[in-house]
Protein backbone atom coordinates (compact mmCIF):
# COMPACT_ATOMS: atom_id res chain seq x y z
CA UNK A 1 0.00 0.00 0.00
CA UNK A 2 2.90 2.57 1.10
CA UNK A 3 4.26 1.76 -2.29
CA UNK A 4 1.48 2.78 -3.99
CA UNK A 5 0.95 6.00 -2.49
CA UNK A 6 4.46 6.40 -3.34
CA UNK A 7 4.27 6.26 -7.12
CA UNK A 8 0.80 7.86 -6.61
CA UNK A 9 1.87 10.93 -4.91
CA UNK A 10 3.95 12.37 -7.01
CA UNK A 11 1.86 11.78 -9.93
CA UNK A 12 -1.14 13.84 -7.76
CA UNK A 13 0.97 16.80 -7.23
CA UNK A 14 2.02 16.56 -10.83
CA UNK A 15 -1.45 16.68 -12.30
CA UNK A 16 -2.31 19.78 -9.74
CA UNK A 17 0.61 21.49 -10.68
CA UNK A 18 -0.13 21.25 -14.78
CA UNK A 19 -3.78 22.14 -14.06
CA UNK A 20 -2.65 25.37 -12.01
CA UNK A 21 -0.57 26.91 -14.87
CA UNK A 22 -1.66 29.49 -16.85
CA UNK A 23 -2.82 28.57 -20.49
CA UNK A 24 -0.35 29.18 -22.80
CA UNK A 25 -0.95 32.69 -24.51
CA UNK A 26 -2.05 32.22 -28.31
CA UNK A 27 0.34 34.30 -29.32
CA UNK A 28 3.23 32.81 -27.49
CA UNK A 29 2.22 29.64 -29.16
CA UNK A 30 2.08 30.61 -32.60
CA UNK A 31 5.09 32.42 -32.80
CA UNK A 32 6.75 29.00 -31.12
CA UNK A 33 5.83 27.90 -34.42
CA UNK A 34 6.90 30.71 -36.67
CA UNK A 35 10.24 31.11 -35.25
CA UNK A 36 11.48 27.59 -35.73
CA UNK A 37 13.71 27.09 -38.69
CA UNK A 38 11.10 25.08 -40.31
CA UNK A 39 9.85 28.15 -41.05
CA UNK A 40 12.27 30.84 -41.00
CA UNK A 41 14.46 29.19 -43.29
CA UNK A 42 12.67 29.91 -46.20
CA UNK A 43 11.48 33.78 -44.51
CA UNK A 44 14.95 34.92 -45.13
CA UNK A 45 16.12 38.36 -45.14
CA UNK A 46 17.91 38.39 -48.06
CA UNK A 47 18.12 36.82 -51.32
CA UNK A 48 19.30 33.12 -50.01
CA UNK A 49 17.22 30.89 -48.35
CA UNK A 50 18.82 29.01 -45.54
CA UNK A 51 18.29 25.00 -44.77
CA UNK A 52 18.87 22.09 -41.98
CA UNK A 53 18.68 21.99 -38.45
CA UNK A 54 21.36 24.74 -38.09
CA UNK A 55 19.66 27.10 -40.70
CA UNK A 56 23.12 27.36 -42.63
CA UNK A 57 23.08 29.35 -45.93
CA UNK A 58 21.18 26.78 -48.34
CA UNK A 59 23.75 25.06 -50.84
CA UNK A 60 24.74 25.22 -54.38
CA UNK A 61 24.28 29.01 -54.65
CA UNK A 62 20.39 28.92 -54.28
CA UNK A 63 19.10 32.14 -54.77
CA UNK A 64 15.45 33.98 -54.43
CA UNK A 65 15.42 34.90 -57.74
CA UNK A 66 12.72 37.06 -59.85
CA UNK A 67 9.63 35.41 -58.53
CA UNK A 68 10.65 33.86 -55.08
CA UNK A 69 11.24 30.26 -56.93
CA UNK A 70 14.67 30.51 -58.24
CA UNK A 71 16.39 31.36 -60.93
CA UNK A 72 15.91 30.09 -64.72
CA UNK A 73 17.80 26.61 -64.25
CA UNK A 74 18.04 26.40 -60.27
CA UNK A 75 14.27 26.83 -59.11
CA UNK A 76 13.02 25.71 -56.31
CA UNK A 77 10.94 23.15 -58.14
CA UNK A 78 14.62 21.75 -60.04
CA UNK A 79 14.88 19.56 -56.53
CA UNK A 80 11.88 20.46 -54.65
CA UNK A 81 8.59 18.12 -55.61
CA UNK A 82 4.73 18.67 -54.23
CA UNK A 83 5.91 15.98 -51.74
CA UNK A 84 8.37 14.78 -49.51
CA UNK A 85 11.17 12.50 -51.31
CA UNK A 86 12.16 10.63 -48.33
CA UNK A 87 14.62 8.11 -50.36
CA UNK A 88 16.72 11.20 -51.10
CA UNK A 89 15.64 13.26 -48.64
CA UNK A 90 14.57 16.52 -50.32
CA UNK A 91 11.35 18.16 -48.80
CA UNK A 92 8.88 18.87 -50.75
CA UNK A 93 5.29 20.53 -50.43
CA UNK A 94 3.00 22.27 -52.88
CA UNK A 95 4.41 25.65 -54.34
CA UNK A 96 7.51 24.89 -52.16
CA UNK A 97 9.44 28.70 -52.48
CA UNK A 98 10.61 31.55 -50.42
CA UNK A 99 8.56 34.08 -48.62
CA UNK A 100 8.38 36.96 -50.56
CA UNK A 101 11.39 39.84 -49.53
CA UNK A 102 8.18 42.06 -47.59
CA UNK A 103 7.65 38.82 -45.48
CA UNK A 104 11.37 38.36 -44.43
CA UNK A 105 10.99 37.44 -41.06
CA UNK A 106 15.08 36.93 -40.43
CA UNK A 107 16.43 39.30 -37.29
CA UNK A 108 12.69 40.38 -36.26
CA UNK A 109 11.49 40.01 -32.74
CA UNK A 110 8.37 38.09 -32.10
CA UNK A 111 5.87 41.60 -32.06
CA UNK A 112 8.15 42.63 -35.41
CA UNK A 113 7.01 39.48 -36.97
CA UNK A 114 3.30 40.00 -35.99
CA UNK A 115 3.55 43.35 -37.27
CA UNK A 116 4.79 42.46 -40.77
CA UNK A 117 1.96 39.23 -41.07
CA UNK A 118 -0.72 41.74 -40.11
CA UNK A 119 0.09 44.67 -42.80
CA UNK A 120 -1.67 43.92 -46.39
CA UNK A 121 1.33 45.98 -47.94
CA UNK A 122 3.82 43.27 -47.16
CA UNK A 123 1.43 40.01 -46.76
CA UNK A 124 0.20 40.06 -50.41
CA UNK A 125 -3.10 42.19 -49.22
CA UNK A 126 -4.39 39.39 -47.12
CA UNK A 127 -6.87 40.81 -44.48
CA UNK A 128 -7.33 39.03 -41.20
CA UNK A 129 -9.73 36.12 -42.20
CA UNK A 130 -7.52 35.48 -45.12
CA UNK A 131 -4.57 35.57 -42.79
CA UNK A 132 -5.66 32.68 -40.62
CA UNK A 133 -6.48 30.66 -43.78
CA UNK A 134 -3.03 30.40 -44.93
CA UNK A 135 -1.70 30.02 -41.67
CA UNK A 136 -3.69 27.01 -41.01
CA UNK A 137 -4.90 25.46 -44.42
CA UNK A 138 -1.64 26.15 -46.98
CA UNK A 139 0.04 23.00 -47.59
CA UNK A 140 3.10 24.79 -47.75
CA UNK A 141 3.07 26.11 -43.83
CA UNK A 142 1.99 22.83 -42.86
CA UNK A 143 4.30 20.70 -44.03
CA UNK A 144 6.63 22.27 -41.18
CA UNK A 145 4.57 19.78 -38.97
CA UNK A 146 5.38 16.90 -41.34
CA UNK A 147 9.20 17.91 -42.56
CA UNK A 148 10.17 14.48 -43.14
CA UNK A 149 14.09 13.06 -43.59
CA UNK A 150 17.36 14.20 -44.66
CA UNK A 151 19.51 12.95 -46.57
CA UNK A 152 20.49 10.50 -44.18
CA UNK A 153 16.91 9.37 -43.31
CA UNK A 154 17.24 11.28 -40.14
CA UNK A 155 13.90 13.00 -39.18
CA UNK A 156 13.89 16.99 -39.30
CA UNK A 157 12.70 18.94 -36.41
CA UNK A 158 9.43 19.50 -36.07
CA UNK A 159 7.78 22.75 -34.39
CA UNK A 160 7.81 22.73 -30.69
CA UNK A 161 3.69 22.84 -30.70
CA UNK A 162 1.45 20.38 -32.20
CA UNK A 163 -0.36 20.89 -35.88
CA UNK A 164 -3.33 21.13 -33.95
CA UNK A 165 -2.42 23.50 -30.97
CA UNK A 166 -0.99 25.90 -33.77
CA UNK A 167 -4.54 25.86 -35.56
CA UNK A 168 -5.92 26.77 -32.33
CA UNK A 169 -4.00 29.02 -31.60
CA UNK A 170 -3.92 31.28 -34.54
CA UNK A 171 -7.64 31.06 -34.31
CA UNK A 172 -7.53 32.26 -30.79
CA UNK A 173 -5.23 35.25 -31.53
CA UNK A 174 -7.03 36.68 -34.47
CA UNK A 175 -10.39 35.56 -32.69
CA UNK A 176 -9.06 38.06 -29.68
CA UNK A 177 -8.03 40.91 -32.16
CA UNK A 178 -4.73 39.53 -33.03
CA UNK A 179 -2.65 41.41 -30.24
CA UNK A 180 0.91 41.94 -30.79
CA UNK A 181 2.46 42.06 -27.30
CA UNK A 182 5.31 44.91 -27.08
CA UNK A 183 8.04 44.26 -27.87
CA UNK B 1 -1.61 1.96 -62.89
CA UNK B 2 0.51 2.88 -65.58
CA UNK B 3 2.26 6.72 -65.98
CA UNK B 4 2.27 8.02 -69.29
CA UNK B 5 4.38 10.59 -70.68
CA UNK B 6 6.14 11.90 -73.82
CA UNK B 7 9.96 11.11 -73.82
CA UNK B 8 11.78 13.25 -76.24
CA UNK B 9 8.63 13.99 -77.81
CA UNK B 10 7.54 9.80 -78.28
CA UNK B 11 4.45 8.63 -76.16
CA UNK B 12 6.06 6.52 -73.04
CA UNK B 13 4.54 4.75 -70.05
CA UNK B 14 5.74 3.13 -67.14
CA UNK B 15 4.27 0.57 -64.44
CA UNK B 16 7.14 1.24 -62.13
CA UNK B 17 6.16 2.47 -58.34
CA UNK B 18 4.90 5.41 -58.78
CA UNK B 19 7.33 7.01 -55.95
CA UNK B 20 10.31 5.48 -58.01
CA UNK B 21 12.71 8.01 -59.01
CA UNK B 22 12.32 9.60 -62.74
CA UNK B 23 16.19 8.80 -63.34
CA UNK B 24 15.49 4.86 -62.78
CA UNK B 25 12.91 4.75 -65.63
CA UNK B 26 14.55 6.67 -68.06
CA UNK B 27 17.86 4.59 -67.25
CA UNK B 28 16.81 0.69 -66.27
CA UNK B 29 13.51 0.58 -67.93
CA UNK B 30 14.03 2.62 -71.00
CA UNK B 31 17.81 2.12 -71.69
CA UNK B 32 18.42 5.72 -72.03
CA UNK B 33 21.54 5.97 -70.48
CA UNK B 34 23.12 9.26 -71.17
CA UNK B 35 21.33 10.69 -68.07
CA UNK B 36 24.09 10.04 -64.72
CA UNK B 37 23.35 9.06 -61.73
CA UNK B 38 25.93 11.03 -59.52
CA UNK B 39 24.27 11.53 -55.74
CA UNK B 40 21.32 10.26 -55.39
CA UNK B 41 20.00 13.39 -53.78
CA UNK B 42 19.66 15.97 -56.39
CA UNK B 43 22.78 17.73 -55.28
CA UNK B 44 25.17 16.96 -58.25
CA UNK B 45 23.13 17.83 -61.27
CA UNK B 46 24.35 14.69 -62.83
CA UNK B 47 20.60 13.50 -63.61
CA UNK B 48 19.43 16.87 -64.82
CA UNK B 49 16.97 16.59 -67.62
CA UNK B 50 14.16 18.63 -68.54
CA UNK B 51 10.42 18.22 -67.36
CA UNK B 52 8.03 20.39 -69.47
CA UNK B 53 11.25 22.51 -70.48
CA UNK B 54 12.56 22.99 -66.96
CA UNK B 55 15.47 21.85 -65.28
CA UNK B 56 14.85 18.89 -63.21
CA UNK B 57 16.87 16.29 -60.91
CA UNK B 58 15.80 13.12 -61.57
CA UNK B 59 17.25 10.82 -59.38
CA UNK B 60 14.72 13.14 -56.85
CA UNK B 61 11.94 13.57 -59.01
CA UNK B 62 9.04 10.34 -58.29
CA UNK B 63 8.25 9.09 -61.43
CA UNK B 64 4.39 9.58 -60.60
CA UNK B 65 5.09 13.56 -60.83
CA UNK B 66 5.60 13.09 -64.80
CA UNK B 67 2.10 12.30 -65.95
CA UNK B 68 0.96 13.94 -68.91
CA UNK B 69 4.01 16.07 -69.22
CA UNK B 70 6.73 16.21 -71.51
CA UNK B 71 10.76 14.81 -70.93
CA UNK B 72 13.71 15.54 -72.56
CA UNK B 73 16.68 13.91 -71.74
CA UNK B 74 20.53 14.85 -73.29
CA UNK B 75 19.58 11.94 -76.74
CA UNK B 76 16.44 14.53 -77.24
CA UNK B 77 17.91 17.80 -76.70
CA UNK B 78 19.21 17.67 -80.42
CA UNK B 79 20.28 15.85 -83.41
CA UNK B 80 23.11 14.15 -84.17
CA UNK B 81 22.61 15.91 -87.79
CA UNK B 82 21.71 18.65 -86.09
CA UNK B 83 22.94 19.22 -82.78
CA UNK B 84 21.50 21.79 -80.41
CA UNK B 85 23.83 25.06 -79.24
CA UNK B 86 24.77 23.71 -76.16
CA UNK B 87 26.38 20.61 -77.73
CA UNK B 88 27.73 21.79 -80.64
CA UNK B 89 29.35 24.41 -78.25
CA UNK B 90 30.54 21.71 -75.88
CA UNK B 91 32.20 19.97 -79.25
CA UNK B 92 34.14 22.99 -80.30
CA UNK B 93 35.40 24.00 -77.02
CA UNK B 94 36.45 19.96 -76.27
CA UNK B 95 34.15 20.84 -72.46
CA UNK B 96 34.17 17.34 -71.63
CA UNK B 97 37.07 15.43 -69.48
CA UNK B 98 36.08 11.83 -68.27
CA UNK B 99 32.29 13.66 -69.93
CA UNK B 100 30.41 11.60 -66.75
CA UNK B 101 28.12 15.19 -65.83
CA UNK B 102 28.31 16.44 -68.81
CA UNK B 103 24.80 15.57 -69.97
CA UNK B 104 23.49 17.02 -66.61
CA UNK B 105 25.66 20.56 -67.53
CA UNK B 106 24.24 20.58 -71.05
CA UNK B 107 20.70 19.92 -69.36
CA UNK B 108 20.99 22.71 -67.13
CA UNK B 109 22.92 25.36 -69.61
CA UNK B 110 20.04 24.62 -72.50
CA UNK B 111 17.08 25.48 -69.29
CA UNK B 112 19.17 28.84 -68.59
CA UNK B 113 19.31 30.09 -72.24
CA UNK B 114 15.62 29.63 -72.88
CA UNK B 115 15.11 32.51 -70.19
CA UNK B 116 18.60 33.88 -70.08
CA UNK B 117 19.63 33.89 -73.69
CA UNK B 118 22.42 36.21 -73.09
CA UNK B 119 23.96 35.02 -70.26
CA UNK B 120 26.89 37.06 -68.23
CA UNK B 121 29.30 35.17 -65.71
CA UNK B 122 27.32 36.07 -62.96
CA UNK B 123 24.21 34.71 -64.84
CA UNK B 124 26.44 31.49 -65.19
CA UNK B 125 27.31 31.13 -61.71
CA UNK B 126 23.97 31.95 -60.41
CA UNK B 127 22.63 29.21 -62.55
CA UNK B 128 24.97 26.51 -63.50
CA UNK B 129 25.27 24.71 -59.82
CA UNK B 130 26.35 21.37 -61.33
CA UNK B 131 29.03 19.29 -59.95
CA UNK B 132 32.41 18.54 -61.83
CA UNK B 133 34.84 16.35 -60.45
CA UNK B 134 37.33 16.95 -63.45
CA UNK B 135 36.73 20.71 -62.63
CA UNK B 136 35.73 21.84 -66.63
CA UNK B 137 34.27 24.90 -65.18
CA UNK B 138 36.42 27.18 -66.95
CA UNK B 139 35.31 25.42 -70.42
CA UNK B 140 32.02 25.09 -69.68
CA UNK B 141 31.97 29.08 -69.04
CA UNK B 142 33.49 29.53 -72.43
CA UNK B 143 30.74 27.30 -74.37
CA UNK B 144 28.21 28.75 -72.41
CA UNK B 145 28.88 31.83 -73.87
CA UNK B 146 29.68 30.31 -77.04
CA UNK B 147 26.06 28.33 -77.07
CA UNK B 148 24.60 31.53 -76.71
CA UNK B 149 26.20 32.68 -79.48
CA UNK B 150 25.39 29.76 -81.67
CA UNK B 151 21.52 30.41 -80.45
CA UNK B 152 20.82 33.74 -82.16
Amino acid sequence: MSRFLLVLLPLVALITLAADLPPADPFDTMMDVVTHKRCMNCHPSGNKPRQGEDSHLHYFNVQRGPDDHGVAAVQCGTCHQSKNNDYSGVPGAPHWGLAPLSMAWEGLSRAEIARVILDPEKNGGKNLEEIVKHMTEDELVLWAFEPGVDNEGIAREKPPVSEADFKAAVKAWAANGAPIPND
Amino acid sequence: MPTNFNLNGKPASTNADPDSPLLWVIRDEIGLKGTKFGCGKAACGACTLHVNGKAVRSCSYAVKFVEGKEVTTIEGLGTEDNLHPVQQAWKEEIVPQCGYCQPGFMMATAAMLKEIPNPTDEDIDSNIVNVCRCGTYYRMRKAIHRAAHLSK
